[in-house]
């Protein structure tokens, strides 16, 4: 497969498997932030704005 | 300054097109950045050989450098927005302006954590004033003081104001920035051992390197969208496109 | 030109008129010096070696201290907001008071450099390099920290705010004034540097009016 003869080498990476696999789990984590708080940011308008929404129709 | 702009100029200005022609645009975007970014990720962490000097811990340019490369586009693109919510009082121009500095800055932290971890086997320390790691974390401090003055203004319209103008003289400087980290480098440490500077990478190399870093942009141009699409939202709550939007949802 | 002049004038009486505003950055940038011998050490050699940054840093922010209350006076008492409605140019006007802000910070600061060189036994080859670049370069700083000062003078926390704003824009004058001062502590030729410094300064003074120009009709008006 690839590069690689195994999967224990794959994970290994030479002698720098720490450092690839911390590297791309930050980058996972970093990602994952982004996704998440874009998706957090959406979802509070949409419960606020509904909220505020029902508030005024029920004042009319 | 004000010459006459083309007609999609004045319609990407209005927030209610913005919005439909960004939900257009993101299942596009999102389809793009997940396929380039997993191709990327597998092609560059199986498929491609290691480095004859550095061996597998070359591998983390897949995320370095598309990093490094996304935290300064990010933050040119937040000053030009910025620029052009100044001229034309442009309120979308803004709004993405303020989408920008986030992500930036968080891309900017995910450049320093991965250089930093790629210096531990490259250089034998965490850390090391090497004058690329160090021009990024001066950009990440940029990235900070944009957020920390947007922050702080409670009018939303001299928030926009300020940071536009906050983010041009960071613009401006940066090149200065980066010229002096360098020559205070070259100065401090001569010859060192800069990681990214190959002089000839072979396409096997650098093929899954140019998806990653397509991957990245498309990666942000969903979130930047989605950001952006939820404070127009956000400014635009009184109008009744966005009553229906809401109701809809 | 005229009303430059008068500008100027008016800013420097009333920084006399509180004597405080020039004694407190120089006093400040005496203790920040002496915390270092305090701090690491005082052996000469060590300190004749970081004398050049250390009193740079020093003067940095010293500088950085003292440009937050800039604007602050003006905007108080709503001169700030009549000079902005003023037919005067407000370039010049922006001009004047930052030139009065140096006058009272990095030129004192320059003027009194050599004590603190004495003090870290900077070699005497040093001293002239450390006050030009000081004169050269802190002239940048207060423009520089003019544009946070005007981009900050409007909110109640102002004072942590402009460090976070202004540092990062001060570390090129940072790198090139202690690189001066190094060359000039090893006897090299400093006129690069100087002029390094001086490109600068020139390009500040003709971008920096219009950013702070602008940053204080954003403050003013919000």
């Amino acid at each position: 497969m690839g590069y690689f003869s195994s999967v224990t080498d794959f994970l290994q990476m030479g002698t720098h498997g720490l450092y690839v696999w911390l590297s791309y789990g930050i980058a996972l984590v970093i990602f994952i932030y982004n996704i998440f708080s874009a998706y957090w940011l959406k979802r509070q308008y949409f419960i606020n704005a509904k909220r505020r929404l029902r508030r005024e129709q029920g004042t009319v | 300054m004000k010459k006459k702009m083309p007609r999609w100029f004045y319609q990407l200005a209005s927030p209610k097109w913005f919005y439909e022609f960004t939900s257009a645009l993101l299942p596009w975007f999102s389809a793009a950045a997940i396929l380039l970014l997993v191709t990327g990720t597998i092609w560059g962490l199986v498929f491609a050989p290691a480095d004859y000097q550095q061996g597998n811990s070359f591998r983390i340019i897949y995320i370095h450098v598309p990093a490094s490369i996304l935290a300064q586009s990010c933050y040119v693109m937040m000053a030009v927005a910025g620029a052009i919510g100044l001229i034309w009082k442009m309120k979308i121009a803004h709004v993405v302006a303020g989408a920008c500095a986030p992500i930036g800055a968080s891309i900017a932290v995910m450049s320093l954590a991965t250089g930093a971890i790629w210096g531990k086997p490259t250089w034998g320390a965490w850390w090391v004033w090497d004058a690329r790691l160090t021009s990024m974390l001066v950009l990440l401090f940029l990235y900070i003081g944009v957020i920390a003055l947007n922050s702080a203004f409670e009018n939303k319209a001299s928030a926009d104001k300020a940071t536009a103008i906050l983010s041009l003289v960071g613009l401006v400087n940066i090149p200065i920035i980066k010229y002096s980290v360098e020559w205070w480098n070259t100065l401090h440490q001569p010859a060192t051992f800069t990681v990214t500077a190959k002089p000839a990478m072979p396409p096997e190399m650098w093929l899954p390197l140019l998806v990653m870093v397509l991957g990245f942009y498309c990666f942000f141009a969903v979130i930047l969208m989605s950001r952006a699409r939820v404070e127009v939202l956000q400014r635009e709550k009184r109008t009744d496109w966005v009553k229906k939007v809401i109701q809809n949802y | 030109m005229r009303f430059f002049l008068a500008a100027l004038k008016r800013d420097l009486l009333l920084v006399f008129r509180h004597r405080n505003d020039i004694i407190n950055p120089l006093a400040f940038f005496l203790m920040v010096a002496v915390l270092f011998p305090l701090g690491v050490s005082p052996d000469p050699a060590f300190l004749s070696e970081v004398a050049a940054g250390v009193i740079w840093v020093a003067a940095l922010l010293a500088c950085l201290l003292s440009v937050d209350g800039i604007f602050r006076g003006d905007y108080e008492d709503g001169s700030l907001e009549q000079m902005l409605v003023s037919p005067e140019p407000l370039l010049i006007l922006v001009l004047a008071k930052v030139i009065s802000h140096w006058l009272v910070s990095g030129f004192c600061l320059a003027i009194i450099s050599p004590l603190v060189a004495m003090m870290f036994f900077l070699p005497s080859e040093g001293y002239l390099a450390l006050i030009l670049s000081l004169l050269l370069g802190t002239p940048t700083l207060s423009l520089m920290g003019a544009i946070g000062a005007g981009l900050t003078v409007g909110l109640r926390r102002g004072g942590v705010l402009i460090s976070l704003l202004v540092l990062p824009l001060y570390i090129p004058v940072l790198i090139f004034g202690a690189g001066t001062v190094q060359a000039g502590a090893m006897g090299l030729p400093i006129q690069g540097y100087l002029a390094l410094l001086g490109a600068i300064l020139v390009f500040s003074i003709m971008l920096a009016p219009f950013a702070i120009a602008a940053a204080l009709k954003v403050s003013v008006r919000s």
